[in-house]
Order: C-alpha cells, then structure tokens, then sequence
C-alpha cells in the first residue's frame, strides 16, 4: 500500500535538511563548508515554501523562493569577498582563528 | 494504487535521498570539493521535487542560478585560495562541541517534525487563488505566466528592492577584495 505523496512529507523533508545544515554549521571549522551549510538551510526553506504554496494553493510561496534566491546569491557574494580578503592575509586560516578579530 | 500515484512515490524518494545524501556529504567530505559536488547533488533534488510539485519555472531557476552560479563561484574560490586540499576532520577543538550540535539539530528536526505531523489536519483548507498548471490550463507555460503576473504585479516594490541590494552586494565585494595602492592604504587606512 502506497500513500499518495502529500505536502507534510514535503515539509518533513525540508526539516531534515534544514537540521543537517544546522549541525554542519555549527561542527565544521572551513568557512568555506559552512557558507555551504548556510546554503542547505536556505533550500530547505526554499522546499518549505513551494510545499505550502502547493499546499494552500496560493502562487506567493513560489513567489517568495525568488526573493530567497536572490538573498543567498547576495550573501554568498559579500561572505565569499570577505573570505577571499581574509585568507590572502591570513592563508588557512579557520573559523576558530578568526576570534582573533576581537578587540 | 495508480501507476501514477506509484511514479509519484518513486519520483520523491528518489529526490529525497539525492537531497539528504547530498547534505550529508557537504558536511562531511574532507576536500572543499567534495562538499561542493555534494552541494550540487542536493540542489538537483530539490529542482526535482520543485518539479514533482508543479513549480516547473523555479525548478529551472534553482538549477541555473545554484548549481549554475553559486556553487561554480564556491569552486572559483576553493581554486583561487588553493584550500581544495583535505583537512583532517578528527581535530575537534572544543570537547563536547559535536554532541552538543547533535542533540540540537535532532532536537530541532523533531520538534518541527512533530509541529508539521500535528498540523497536518488543520492546513488542510485551500484559501488561495490557486495555482495554474501546465495540465489544468492548457498551455505550457502558465506556471510562468502566472509567476510573472504575482511577480511584477503584487511584488513589484520588492522586485525593485532586489535590485537594490544587488548592487550594493556587488559594490561592497569590489571594495572587499580589491588591492588598494600602497599611498591610498596609508591615506585612507584601508586594509582590504
């Protein structure tokens, strides 16, 4: 017996995402990876909102994933130009060596 | 039990285990490049199931503008900083960091886990307009035309508003990254 595929499992999904995003976000020590991280959870916000578009018949949720995307293509410019200019005075540097910076 | 109800189910497991393998690589490949490509598998389930639920326009923009821009920018930088080499991931700096993040993050899944299953009922009810689809509609494109009419219709005050932080985004790194002249660093104490 096969159910039919519903927005709940949609969303469980995205939760699932979300959570291993969070748990890479906080473990793992190359800013790089956690850029990427902070990427999964925004999908996963992304899958949430075109399940519930899906799910309440409304076309703002799909709407809203663009302005998501447009987010995240600016946030990634703006980390990654951060990154570049922090690494080509301080090359491998980590997450943690970036404490550092406080005063 | 239809085929189609049983493609359906194919079509989602599939994704979701391409989305969830993808993720749990990202965090735990050694090489940056690694966890890139895993990043990529990721975005492609999800353009899947964007797919599967009828948000044809979104499915492609999630592949052009992911797969296609951020990640190739992600590997532009593992390239340019040379860090595509693997790391030793047994290092844990603070001791009980990792189970510290475990409870959490599976503290997190399940208390929203358990919100949406006890939701499940009551979002039931389908208060919206509705969404045009390729099937219901006739033609090929009406998802996009539909998107574009909520688009620059409804949104077109934020639409406008993207643009905006576009730029300054784009502004901002040029600054970020650029080498100053050596005179212009000491005039204006710009270390960047």
């Amino acid at each position: 017996m096969i159910a039919v595929i519903e927005p709940t499992w949609y969303l469980l999904l995205a939760a699932m995402l979300f959570g291993i995003g969070a748990f890479g976000l906080m473990v793992r020590r190359n800013p790089l990876i956690m850029f990427m991280c902070v990427e999964l959870m925004l999908n996963a916000a992304n899958l949430t909102f075109v399940a519930m578009a899906t799910r309440l018949n409304d076309i703002n949720g799909q709407t809203a994933v663009f302005f998501v995307l447009v987010v995240a293509a600016a946030e990634v410019v703006v980390g990654l130009g951060i990154l570049v200019s922090i690494l080509r005075r301080r090359p491998g540097a980590t997450a943690d060596d970036l404490a550092e910076l406080k005063g | 039990m239809s085929d189609a109800t049983f493609l359906e189910f194919v079509v989602f497991f599939s994704a979701a285990v391409m989305i969830l393998g993808g993720a749990v690589g990202v965090i735990t490949m050694k090489n940056p490049v690694h966890a890139a490509l895993g990043l990529v598998l990721t975005l492609f389930g999800v353009a899947v199931q964007f797919v599967a639920m009828q948000a044809h326009f979104l499915a492609a923009v999630q592949v052009i503008v992911y797969a296609g821009a951020i990640v190739v920018l992600f590997l532009f930088v593992i390239m340019l900083l040379g860090v595509d080499e693997s790391m030793d991931l047994s290092i844990e700096p603070i001791p009980i960091q990792r189970p510290l993040a475990a409870v959490m993050a599976v503290g997190l899944v399940g208390l929203v886990g358990a919100a949406i299953v006890r939701a499940r009922d009551a979002l039931i009810i389908a208060p919206g307009d509705g969404i045009a689809t390729a099937a219901d509609a006739g033609t090929h494109d009406a998802n996009i035309k539909q998107l574009a009419t909520n688009l620059y219709g409804d949104h077109v005050f934020a639409f406008q508003l993207t643009s905006v932080l576009l730029i300054v985004a784009v502004a901002g790194t040029v600054l970020l990254t650029r080498k100053w002249p050596k005179d212009v660093a000491d005039t204006e104490s710009s270390d960047a």
